[in-house]
């Protein structure tokens, strides 16, 4: 029984962290920079989406509603700070630096502004469905509609997007535009517009982490709330352990961190919290450095 | 020829600095001598990020936690074996050190991005650690005290200005010995592992030792700073190790310029001044609490994203660019009268 | 004539890689541009196809001024470009690249025909169809990346040392496939070459850069017969 629930814990937590690798590995895949503002901009959707519960008093208007203006901002951000990137800081030893040190500072900035703006403290978000645990033959499990309706979701996602990516032109035009946008451009592709696109893509995909992340925990959630923290970790690393050009990755490496995390807390010991990351992401990157679904580098011919 | 003569004349030049700041520290009052001895903290911390990722190439997003790790190798042995201050310190280097041989053995095939978040995991996981261990003295932390100031230097001679001598000397002593490492044979192969690495190796540089024994110098230096600090605020805990310090590094060390070691005071300089700034300009416009107290942050975030967009490279880099460019203009010119006479 | 440069000047930060170059090529004729490397052969067809921005004169492609324009919207009016050697998307499939020159024409039925056709042309191609191109030898990637330029319908084809780095069996053959398509497709078509013999063999006209000036245009033929051109160019 205690099994089945550390894994039950495991895949949930994991569900969310693949939600914010998804968002991690389409501006990836759509840019080649490593979003580390990916959870200010998850956050902030969050008080999007707080701002229509309060209002309209529907979790399932404020989903769309956070998942719209996370898409917007995310575009600004790509619109702005990137393309002046690209123009200013693009050569010399900076180049590799630029970006991960440009989007720490966003996340910063975020972060200050939420706190000006909304306050420091706790605000609340409460989940639209049940979270109380299945009950089967007496005993109640870790699991709750709420869980499963994340999983779904993810599941969704994942679909769709793979969907896009794979099969659709926008999709290649999105990949090309990532590897090679000098040749996508005499191709006739619009690199500039898809980029952004694929931005606000993450940006979604992020306000759906947030969102979640918050209506699974007590509902409680705050510019400096812990599990913003975590998220931007957490993400990050399970896009890296997926492989960081694969949305199935991104799930596969979200949902293995998860369950990794559980069972560390469980039958080892629950003051690894914090450093089980690390380890896990140390042992993955040993054993297979290109992530686990991740393409190893071919030779340049 | 030009640079054996830049380095001889070091040495005075850094006594000469070490004479100023003594005389300094007696004019001033007690909080500006507390800044002064974080700035020196802040120098060397940011030193050793401008050798690991502006020289070597490799970004770290953890060296809060390495810090760390000097600050506790510092105080447990004060504490459990009580070890002189000196040893202290040469031991919060060490362990450093290790931690960063290892880091960097374990980062060694990794770049860019992942070597970025793996660091960054770092700088979350490790200083809760010390929950885990009762030496480490779990959330309060170890107290950690250097002592008084020796009586030889009068009874006027306060604490804080004793932590002030004691971090700028030690700044002092990096900074020249950073200098010198990067002036090396070391230096240059890291700077030709930083730009193209199949060619360094070609080179004839193992590329892969070069980087560890970069990520162990960094390392070294960062448990200094570490223990430094602890020494300024008295204690070692996991809370003075943030996530937003290791954040705070890399930032000092972007406006410094990253590259070059020539602006890291203008780095740790403006660390420790945003606070102040930040909080006259709240008051002057009188705003909010929630304004006052997010104006550093909005402020250091903001001065980030602004360098790193428009003086990439650092205001000392950006003069020197400008400088050459000048140079060479007049080289030619130069030589184009040449050429008609 | 179809394409008209005049005093085309592109310059490189300080330096001028293109100077005052003036052109004309005649509709459906294959023109050989060589040179010694850095001759701003390179640079001047990423002027062509907008990747640089000229500093200075004009480009006039069917009539319309083209100068300066940005390279996505040039594709559209029939200028394709196949730079120097990375044009194929390694991690694409084939099929994927090929795909990709005809992305912006938006109709999956004339996709499919381009398809055919340029598989037709380039029978290997279809063999590896499904493979991820850095499978692909220097000289299939060579004939992908013509071939996915040739998926957009261009008019105008810009192609950059296509021989480089591959064997001389294989470079016959690219040579005579461009002179194919040149034909029967009815393309204008520059062809830049550091093999300037095979280059001037299959073209109509030749046009000799050096240091970012033109230094001689006559016929492809008369050229070949020029003992200047031979000595500096074709060894002989």
């Amino acid at each position: 029984m205690q099994l089945l629930n550390t894994l039950l814990i495991g895949i949930t937590a994991g569900s969310i962290y693949a939600l914010m690798a998804i968002a991690f590995v389409l501006v990836w895949r759509s840019t080649r920079v490593v979003n580390f503002a990916q959870a200010g901009m998850a956050l902030l959707s969050t008080y999007f989406g707080y701002e229509a519960v309060s209002r309209i008093g529907s979790f399932w208007v404020a989903l769309p509603v956070a998942m719209i203006g996370g898409a917007l901002f995310a575009a600004l951000v790509e619109l702005v700070l990137m393309r002046l990137l690209v123009k200013h800081a693009s050569s010399g030893p900076i180049a590799g630096v630029a970006p991960i040190i440009a989007t720490l500072g966003l996340l910063g900035v975020i972060r200050s502004v939420i706190s000006m703006i909304w306050g420091g403290q706790d605000l609340r978000i409460v989940a639209p469905i049940s979270n109380n645990g299945f009950t089967i033959n007496g005993s109640t499990l870790v699991f709750s509609p709420l869980k499963l309706l994340i999983l779904v979701v993810v599941a969704i996602l994942l679909i769709l997007l793979t969907i896009l990516f794979q099969k659709t032109n926008l999709g290649l035009a999105l990949r090309a535009s990532a590897h090679a946008p000098e040749i996508a451009r005499l191709s006739g592709v619009r690199v500039d517009a898809v980029r952004t696109l694929g931005w606000a893509l993450a940006g979604a995909a992020g306000a759906v982490a947030g969102l979640f992340q918050t209506v699974n925990g007590n509902g409680n959630f705050s510019p400096d709330s812990i599990e913003f923290s975590l998220l931007l970790v957490s993400g990050f690393i399970a896009a890296v352990i997926g492989g960081l050009d694969s949305l199935l990755g991104a799930v596969i490496g979200g949902l293995f961190l998860g369950i990794a995390i559980s069972f560390v807390l469980m039958y080892v010991s629950s003051g690894l919290f914090f450093i089980a990351p690390f380890v896990i992401l140390l042992l993955v990157l040993f054993i297979r450095p290109q992530g686990i679904i991740g393409v190893k580098a071919g030779r340049r011919a | 020829m030009h640079k054996s003569k830049k380095q001889t004349t070091h040495i005075p030049l850094f006594i000469l600095g070490g004479v100023v700041l003594y005389f300094l520290s007696g004019m001033v009052d007690e909080l500006r001598v507390y800044q002064g001895a974080s700035i020196a903290v802040y120098v060397i911390a940011i030193s050793s990020i401008i050798l690991l990722t502006g020289y070597s190439g490799q970004v770290s997003l953890g060296h809060g936690a390495l810090m760390a790790v000097g600050a506790y190798a510092a105080a447990v042995l004060r504490i459990e074996f009580n070890v002189p201050i000196i040893l202290c310190f040469v031991a919060a280097v060490l362990a450093a050190a290790i931690g960063g041989a290892l880091l960097g053995a374990a980062a060694a095939r990794l770049s860019g991005p992942y070597l970025a978040g793996t660091t960054l995991a770092l700088a979350v996981g490790l200083p809760s650690l010390a929950n885990q261990f009762t030496v480490l003295g779990g959330e309060q932390g170890l107290l950690f005290d250097v002592g008084f100031p020796p009586l030889s230097l009068g009874e006027e001679f306060t604490q804080y200005k004793w932590f002030f001598w004691i971090a700028a000397l030690a700044a002092l002593i990096s900074m020249w010995s950073v200098r010198n490492i990067l002036n090396s044979a070391y230096g240059r192969a890291w700077r030709a592992g930083r730009g193209n690495e199949v060619a360094a190796q070609l080179a004839g540089i193992n590329t892969a030792r070069s980087k560890v024994l970069a990520f162990t110098i960094s390392a070294g230096i960062a448990g200094l700073a570490g223990a430094l600090l602890a020494m300024t605020i008295g204690t070692v805990s996991p809370s003075a190790f943030p996530l937003a310090l290791s954040f705070s590094l890399l930032t000092g060390a972007v406006l410094s310029g990253i590259t070059t070691l020539g602006g890291v005071i203008i780095g740790a300089v403006v660390l420790v001044a945003i606070p102040e700034i930040a909080d006259v300009v709240a008051h002057r416009l009188g705003s909010s609490e929630s304004v006052t107290t997010n104006l550093p942050g909005l402020i250091v975030s903001g001065l980030l994203i602004l360098t790193v967009l428009f003086v990439p490279n650092g205001p000392v880099e950006q003069h020197r660019a400008r400088n050459a460019k000048h140079e060479v203009a007049n080289k030619s010119s130069k030589k184009k009268k040449h050429q008609k006479q | 004539m179809s394409l008209n440069v005049s005093n085309l000047t592109v310059h490189h930060g300080a330096i001028c890689a293109v100077n005052q170059v003036s052109l004309a090529v005649p509709t459906g004729k294959l023109a050989a541009i060589i040179g010694a490397n850095g001759a701003g052969k390179t640079t001047l067809l990423r002027a062509l196809s907008g990747l640089n921005k000229p500093t200075q004169g004009v480009v006039n492609w069917m009539g319309e001024t083209i100068t300066g324009e940005k390279p996505e919207k040039l594709v559209r009016k029939g200028i394709s470009h196949v730079s120097e050697g990375k044009s194929v998307i390694p991690e694409l499939t084939v099929r994927e690249n090929l795909e990709l020159g005809a992305i912006w024409r938006k109709d999956g039925k004339e996709m499919k025909e381009s398809l055919d056709e340029v598989v037709n042309i380039f029978p290997r191609l279809g063999e590896r169809i499904t493979q991820r191109s850095d499978t692909l030898s220097g000289g299939e990637r060579q004939m992908l990346a013509i071939g996915r330029a040739i998926m957009s319908k261009p008019k105008l084809l810009l192609l950059d040392e296509p021989s480089l780095g591959l064997a001389p069996l294989v470079v016959e053959q690219i040579f005579q496939t461009i002179r194919d398509l040149t034909t029967q497709m009815r393309l204008t078509v520059l062809l830049v070459e550091q093999n300037a013999m095979g280059a001037l063999k299959i073209a109509d006209l030749g046009i000799v850069l050096n240091l970012g000036k033109v230094v001689a245009v006559d016929h492809a033929e008369a050229l070949i017969q020029d003992p200047a051109v031979r000595a500096a160019y074709l060894g002989y």
